[in-house]
């Protein structure tokens, strides 16, 4: 019974240490940011608009 | 006949070509389709680089992430305008962290806006090797670059930035000031550990709660009850530390403030517990105890609601710019304000400020005093006229030599003015301070009263029903209503564009019975004039003849003209002649053309117009007077209904450093004309509300300058105006968006709706004691009693509050 006991308040301890940590190191300073950051892309999927686009037949159409 | 010339509007182009027409990068309609690479359109070149920048560096996600994202880069400025943050003086004041490798620096970028912005700033790393990685932080609209010392420098990351269009703010406030958030990291730590130790306190107690079910093995009862003493005291010692200091500090004022009863109350619900668990004669009320500095705690959180983008500190170091451009032997180099001497020699662009007493050396000065007297016409210097800081210049690039150092000038005197030397207090007693006055001293009463009582019978029973009534008469949710009604409110404020610094505002805002208003750039919309042409109807020839002459003037009022006339100026200009204080007249398609004032053209000055005292220009054409353009300041939408409807609960008083210009119009306004003061110094400002006080007002300022920055301060409740939240406004107790300026009388109704709601929340609380006070003084507490007691009451006022807040917020049709 005392182990138990002596089990779950370690457990409790560890969650609790787990909570003062995340703050001091910093989690709850900004609470926005990473939730947009967390949805963009890690690989480019643009490429260059071609040099030859840029002052090619679309552009001069435009004069 | 009169005509309006509109501006350029974005809605008169037809919708087919819209599309087209909207900047690529920023989303402003372009003039023309003459800056476009491939099928993109831009509005401007600075659009136009950031685009080009963003496609070498196969960066164009930027625009996929959301629909034209960008900023227009600041234009006509000096490349190397930032080289002062290289100042060994200035450098280490704006770095976060340098080794001899690698340096960090936050920057402040209010143009920052969405999720593009962010994507685009963390990866400057890419644009860029010598940084090694950038870090956003949104709500304070900060950006975090560490960059490789060797290789780059400080100014570098700043024009980075400000090439891409998030111009980096960096002003003589924000130097030498570190952010302090260890306050609110604090409150979570707190709150952490009293919900930690109440959820396990209570589960402790829980076998006591059916001790009547079936019996508990009393060697059980010992340990649970030792563990929940050692739950609890962290919270005695750390979590409600600030109950007892401020209890102190309100005793030491000779108040008693609601602090009081409940460092009372928690008092003696610890030492009572620990003296049952240490005699074994019973389990205490430890879960009551860190319950109730569990919901106190989660009150705090909820009235401490920050907008951390928003500064309610600001004074005139941060209006003030922290570079200045100075010539040295005829070479501008750009050194900081600070070391401004008197003697020194500078430059001032176009929209720059003046950042110091000055003599103008070089041309003609067009400064506008708006922002700092409220004057809303700018004025003309000619060399050799003094010019006072703050001012801002509009048109060509002047030189001047300063005279007195920044710190020194006439503007920045305003701050050596008492108000802002001693600490600012509310003298409105907050209600539940007044409240738990007479609560505490009742409840001593009747505590004292019982066990004289039972003193009769029984010692122990005497002392156990003294410390009972103390218990349960902790006014938890007395504590509670105010913060959760308040933040309520305040919540709702935030979200209608009115952000209050703190909930204390909300209250002293039903308080209120005077009303002092500042014209200029509060009434009035910044910026924004209304240019009228009384007089027969131009021809479109004609107005093309008139924009090619006023084309050749940098005066503001030229170029408003300018701007209004919606035609192409083609004609070539001969004899172009500008005469300072004047006019402005040349010979355009063979004919002459004057436009100027009154007295300069020959003509009568009108006693309707020295009354109302409009800007007028007046055009003669062949020395034939054809008409003239006026022009007048724009009020705000929803002015006069809101003025007619708060006239009638408040005395209104109009202070003004403009001229009796439109008097007329304000007359008409606020209904007479001994309640409107012109001309009025920031002094005068201040010296008002402070007259108006000692006669018993209690005034709520609203203004939005710094010549109004006394008079915020002075005032009950100082509420600043701006157009855009992330510029400059003055000091003050709340920030409300221009274009809710009609709402004021509603948040001012909702207030008042929120204290009555606080107070229907003290009576239910005061039955909730009254019940539990009769338990305790009967000798019958137990600590199930309590431990239902407490949170029920606390979360029945909680939800109360909360609930009836939003629903009178709803009613006033301010969700």
């Amino acid at each position: 019974m005392f182990i138990l006991m002596a089990f779950s308040l370690t457990a409790s301890l560890i969650f609790l240490g787990a909570y003062i940590w995340s703050v001091k190191s910093g989690q709850f300073d900004d609470k926005y940011t990473p939730s947009v950051r967390m949805l963009f892309e890690d690989k480019k999927t643009s490429k260059k608009t071609e040099p030859g686009l840029i002052s090619g037949e679309k552009n001069e159409e435009n004069k | 006949m009169a005509i309006n010339f509109g501006k350029y509007e974005a809605g008169q182009i037809p919708a087919d070509q819209q599309k087209a027409m909207i900047c690529f990068h920023c989303g402003e309609p372009c003039p023309d389709d003459n800056i476009s690479i491939g099928d993109k359109s831009f509005c401007c070149h600075g659009c136009k680089t950031v685009f080009e920048i963003l496609n070498a560096n196969e960066m164009c996600d930027y625009y996929t992430i959301e629909d034209t994202p960008g900023i227009t880069p600041k234009q006509d400025l000096i490349s190397d305008r930032f080289e002062y943050l290289d100042d060994e003086t200035v450098k280490p004041q704006v770095v976060d962290f340098s080794d001899g490798k690698t340096e960090r620096v936050t920057f402040h970028s209010p143009t920052m806006h969405c999720a593009s912005c962010i994507w685009l700033l963390e990866k400057l790393h890419e644009m860029d090797s010598r940084i090694y990685s950038s870090v956003v932080n949104f709500p304070r609209k900060q950006v975090t670059i560490t960059y490789n010392r060797e290789e780059m420098k400080l100014s570098e990351t700043a024009a980075l930035l400000s090439s891409l269009g998030y111009e980096p703010l960096v002003n003589l406030d924000t130097v030498g000031k570190r952010e302090q958030s260890s306050a609110e990291k604090k409150l979570y730590l707190k709150i952490g550990l009293a919900g930690f130790a109440f959820g396990n306190v209570m589960i402790l107690s829980f076998p006591e709660y059916l001790s009547r079910v079936g019996s508990v093995d009393p060697t059980f009862k010992t340990v649970f009850g030792y563990l929940s003493l050692l739950l609890s005291i962290p919270i005695l010692l750390f979590a409600s530390k600030d109950y007892y200091q401020s209890a102190w500090a309100g005793i030491k004022s000779r108040t008693v403030n609601i602090d009081v009863p409940i460092t009372l109350g928690i008092g003696m619900l610890f030492f009572r517990s620990l003296w049952e668990i240490l005699t074994q004669t019973g389990v205490g009320y430890l879960d009551s105890f860190t319950g109730l500095v569990f919901f106190l705690l989660v009150g705090r959180l909820f009235q401490q609601k920050t907008y951390e983008v928003l500064s309610f500190e600001r004074d005139y170091k941060s209006f003030f710019p922290l570079s200045v451009t100075r010539m040295i032997n005829n070479i501008e180099a750009v050194v900081t304000v600070l070391k401004q001497k008197p003697g020194d020699r500078i430059v001032v662009r176009n929209q720059e400020l003046i950042p110091a007493d000055s003599v103008l050396l070089k041309t003609e000065a067009f400064i506008d005093y708006s922002f700092v007297s409220g004057e809303s016409t700018p004025v003309t210097k000619n060399a050799g006229d003094f010019i006072y800081a703050g001012g801002r210049q509009a048109g060509t690039t002047i030189e001047l030599e300063v005279i007195k150092e920044p710190s020194q000038s006439y503007l920045t005197q305003l701050w050596n003015n008492d108000v802002f030397n001693k600490p600012r207090f509310s003298r409105l007693n907050v209600m539940v301070n007044q409240v738990s006055h007479y609560f505490t001293f009742g409840v001593l009463a009747i505590a004292i009263i019982a066990s004289l009582y039972w003193l009769q019978f029984d010692t122990a029973t005497g002392i156990k029903v003294f410390t009972a009534v103390l218990i349960v008469a902790c006014p938890c949710a007395l504590a509670l209503s105010s913060p959760f009604a308040l933040g309520t409110a305040m919540r709702i404020f935030g979200r209608k564009g009115f952000y209050v610094k703190n909930t204390d505002t909300v209250e002293a805002l039903s308080k209120i019975n005077t009303i002092v208003m500042d014209k200029t750039g509060t009434l009035t919309e910044s910026g924004q004039e209304t240019i009228e042409f009384s007089g027969d109807r131009l021809a479109h020839e004609d107005q093309e003849i008139i924009k090619s002459l006023v084309q050749h003037s940098t005066h503001p009022l030229s170029q408003k003209i300018f701007q209004a006339l919606d035609v192409d100026a083609i004609h070539p200009v001969a004899k172009f002649e500008e005469i300072s204080g004047k006019g402005i007249q040349g010979h355009v398609s063979g004919r002459e053309i004057k436009l100027g004032s009154t007295k300069w053209l020959g003509l009568q000055e009108d006693a309707t117009d020295a009354e109302d005292m409009k800007t007028r220009v007046f055009l003669s054409i062949n020395e034939e007077v054809i008409g003239s353009f006026l022009i007048a300041n724009v009020f705000r939408k929803g002015l006069r209904p809101l003025l007619s409807d708060l006239k009638k609960q408040f005395s209104m008083f109009l202070l003004s450093g403009d001229t009796e210009r439109e008097k007329a119009t304000l007359v008409n306004l606020f209904g007479s004309e001994e309640n409107l003061q012109f001309r009025q110094t920031p002094e005068n400002k201040l010296d008002f509300v402070s007259r108006v006080q000692g006669e018993g007002a209690h005034v709520l300022m609203v203004g939005d300058g710094l010549n109004d920055a006394g008079a915020l301060r002075a005032s009950e409740v100082g509420i600043a105006i701006t157009d855009d939240v992330s510029a400059f406004s003055p000091a003050s107790d709340g920030i409300l968006t221009g274009k809710n300026l009609h709402l004021l009388g509603t948040f001012i109704k909702m207030s008042k709706a929120t204290t009555s709601v606080i107070v229907a929340s003290f009576v239910i609380s005061i039955i909730y004691n009254v019940v539990g006070v009769s338990f305790a003084v009967a000798g019958k507490l137990s600590p199930l009693v309590s431990a239902i007691l407490m949170p029920a009451s606390s979360i029945s006022v909680v939800a109360f509050t909360t609930f009836t807040t939003s629903l009178r917020a709803r009613m006033m049709k301010l969700t």
